[in-house]
């Protein structure tokens, strides 16, 4: 008896052709084939999805919250990089 | 930043519930509000796994295509909604299987009203009547939980719940328009169901001392008995409607606060239950252990062999 | 024998299969190995029932005696049931459930690839919808038998001894009368030998991977196709049937 447990999983489900695969929810599988075959059985049963991702939850590597001031913030006095920051004269269009 | 003492923190913390930021996985929070999720959210996990047991006992003797194909799905469901919520409490840093271990050994604890036995068809419609109609009154104000990873699970299981409840119905209704065997089926379930299926909402709020911070944090958005108060409200109309009697000879509109007044809950029943003493804990727990057991060697086997194919893979 | 006559026999023959393996599988919901695996598991017996409800509906249509899926499920005698009695063998531990489904889809899949082209436009069309799920269920199966086979010591000596145990079973899959020649040589059926030989090659395959060796000394078991079950059938119809039976003429 091995007595170690399936690792866990992350799922990441696609739910229609042209939009990104999106954060689910979890589950325990003994490998990646059995992750994908899970995941269509536990996070699809209502026809949620046409594409599945799984990635072994130790392998994700997150950034720390405590730091998101320092990560997030910076860009937010960054007007500049979105349209909206610049005067267009009126009848200019495709712009 | 990592020198905030934990009163800032903890004022912070609060802050962020108090202005419905979510709370996420990582973020700071304080030790007792993660050990209140952990054991909610995995008791929550248990009632859905044991949950599938009561309506699992007619499976095999559904009484026709239909009705089986439903059920199944439903049980189904149940175990769809567990793994969501482990799946939530894991992301405390709990583990599923040792939280699975703490409801095998009795530390954990779930619904009460799993506890009683499934003795005929008519239970499916109670079940799915009362206890998911129960169950939704419960769920849908925790859609709105603080706690990120709970509040989507729930919107995820409150979405799909919906037509257990309606299912639960249609069979109950079918029956107290049937013939008198099958109505006298149907209030004998309404008759054993009810009184379980307002114990569900938990004690009164004078005895639920947890409560109060609860809603602080936001874990909780309404009380035990404003919760009971609406699951009479709403459902006490529907029996009337198909013809079937509450067995509440207490129970009766009042005009005055526009709410049904109802008879005294059984609050030593409910408390024998929890310790364990009702009709069925102990075959409920014995028969999710044993599936924990049987199942070791094929859990086992996956293993070794994905290791193998690992090391092979690797030379 | 008119093909109709005989077309109702054999799709009461496949769907019987769906509905008795259906229920079988349907016993282990709430007791899988863990949870995803309980999940797949009712999922599988699910698309079972489903299958069963469109084949016994079209049985029942064939006939042409105002029976219909529920009819035929629910309110007839043993003897009248048509099923493999591979299917009707009982779950044991998951191993032999997991070795009864590989064994059984491994020849749904085959046969459901050629009643795609069925000269007859109904089943042609229940086999194309039920073979996208037999697909998904055969490689399930046949992944779990290479896991259980490869896996522990214990696991493979435990699916080895369920091996052992259904082999007898296996023949009976091809199992053919008048009823087939019939419907054979109006392009309704495939041959069954085709389905036999590939059958072989494909099962062999997978068993090879596991590291399981196929018992050679066995006699084996038929009778299910002409209505002769073993002991296990009557105790799933006592519970398959008991509702329909305690309350006769009912709706639920």
């Amino acid at each position: 008896m091995s007595n170690k447990e399936w690792p866990l999983w992350e799922v990441f489900i696609r739910s229609k052709q042209g939009l990104n695969h999106k954060h689910v929810g979890s589950l325990r599988a003994a490998d990646s084939k059995m992750a994908v075959e899970n995941a269509r059985d536990v996070y699809t049963r209502r026809s949620e999805g046409i594409s599945i991702w799984v990635v072994e939850s130790n392998n994700v590597f997150a950034s720390d919250p405590s730091e998101a001031d320092s990560l997030f913030e910076p860009a937010d006095s960054k007007a500049y990089r979105h349209p909206l920051f610049y005067d267009v004269p009126d009848g200019i269009s495709h712009m | 930043m990592k020198d905030l003492n934990i009163q800032e923190l903890e004022r912070r913390f609060q802050e962020k519930i108090d202005n419905d930021i979510k709370i996420e996985p990582r973020d700071w929070m304080p030790e007792e509000y993660r050990q209140t999720l952990i054991r909610q959210i995995s008791q929550h996990a248990h009632s859905e796994i044991v949950g599938m047991l009561p309506e699992g006992n007619w499976i095999t003797r559904a009484p026709n295509l239909r009705r089986k194909a439903v059920l199944l799905a439903k049980v189904q469901d149940e175990a769809g909604h567990g793994l969501y919520l482990y799946s939530a409490v894991e992301t405390l840093g709990a583990d599923r299987e040792q939280t699975i271990d703490d409801l095998h050994t009795g530390k954990a604890k779930y619904s009460s009203i799993f506890n009683y036995p499934t003795t005929s068809w008519a239970d499916m419609g109670a079940i799915g009547w009362l206890v998911d109609g129960a169950a939704i009154m419960n769920q849908v104000p925790l859609c709105r939980c603080s706690y990120g990873p709970y509040a989507r699970a729930m919107v995820r299981v409150c979405k799909e719940e919906s037509f257990h409840q309606r299912q639960g119905f249609e069979i109950i209704s079918l029956l107290a328009q049937g013939t008198p065997e099958q109505k006298e089926m149907a209030q004998d379930a309404l008759n054993r169901f009810w009184w379980p299926a307002l114990m569900m909402f938990g004690p009164n709020d004078a005895e639920s001392p947890n409560t109060l911070q609860s809603m602080k944090w936001k874990i909780k958005r309404l009380t035990n008995d404003e919760l009971r108060q609406q699951f009479v409200d709403v459902t006490v109309p529907q029996a009337h409607m198909i013809g079937l009697t509450i067995p509440d000879k207490d129970l009766k509109f009042n005009e005055e606060t526009g709410h049904y007044d109802f008879g005294v809950i059984d609050w030593a029943e409910f408390w024998e239950v929890v310790k364990g003493n009702g009709p069925c804990n102990k075959e409920r727990v014995d028969a999710r252990r044993k599936a924990k057991e049987d199942g070791q060697w094929v859990r086992d086997a996956a293993m070794a062999y994905a290791e193998k194919r690992k090391i092979q893979k690797a030379s | 024998m008119e093909t109709k006559e005989a077309l109702f026999e054999y799709v009461l023959r496949i769907g019987d299969d769906s509905l008795i393996l259906g229920h079988r599988v349907s016993e282990w919901c709430g007791h899988g190995p863990i949870l995803e695996e309980d999940i797949a598991l009712t999922n599988i017996a699910l698309d079972l029932i489903g299958q069963a409800t469109n084949l016994l509906d079209y049985a029942g249509q064939l006939e042409g005696k105002g029976r219909d899926g529920d009819a035929l499920a629910f309110l007839r005698y043993d003897r009248e049931y048509k099923n493999l009695l591979l299917v009707e063998q009982t779950n044991g531990d998951f191993g032999k459930t997991i070795l009864r489904q590989f064994l059984f889809d491994a020849y749904r899949t085959l046969l459901l690839t050629r009643l795609s082209k069925s000269t007859d436009e109904q089943l042609s069309a229940i086999a194309v919808k039920s073979l996208k799920e037999t697909k998904y269920h055969l490689k399930h199966s046949s992944e779990w038998v290479i896991r259980l086979g490869d896996g522990t010591e214990d696991s493979h000596s435990r699916i080895q001894s369920s091996l052992d145990a259904l082999w007898k079973y296996t023949d009976e899959i091809f199992f053919a009368n008048e009823v087939d020649a019939l419907l054979e040589k109006e392009g309704i059926i495939p041959s069954m030998e085709g389905i036999k030989n590939e059958w072989t090659f494909f099962v062999s395959d997978i068993f090879a991977e596991a590291g399981l060796v196929i018992p050679t000394n066995n006699w084996k078991q038929e009778g299910g196709r002409t209505g002769r079950h073993t002991e296990h059938l009557g105790y799933l119809l006592a519970e398959l049937q008991y509702m329909q039976r305690a309350y006769p003429d009912m709706k639920w």
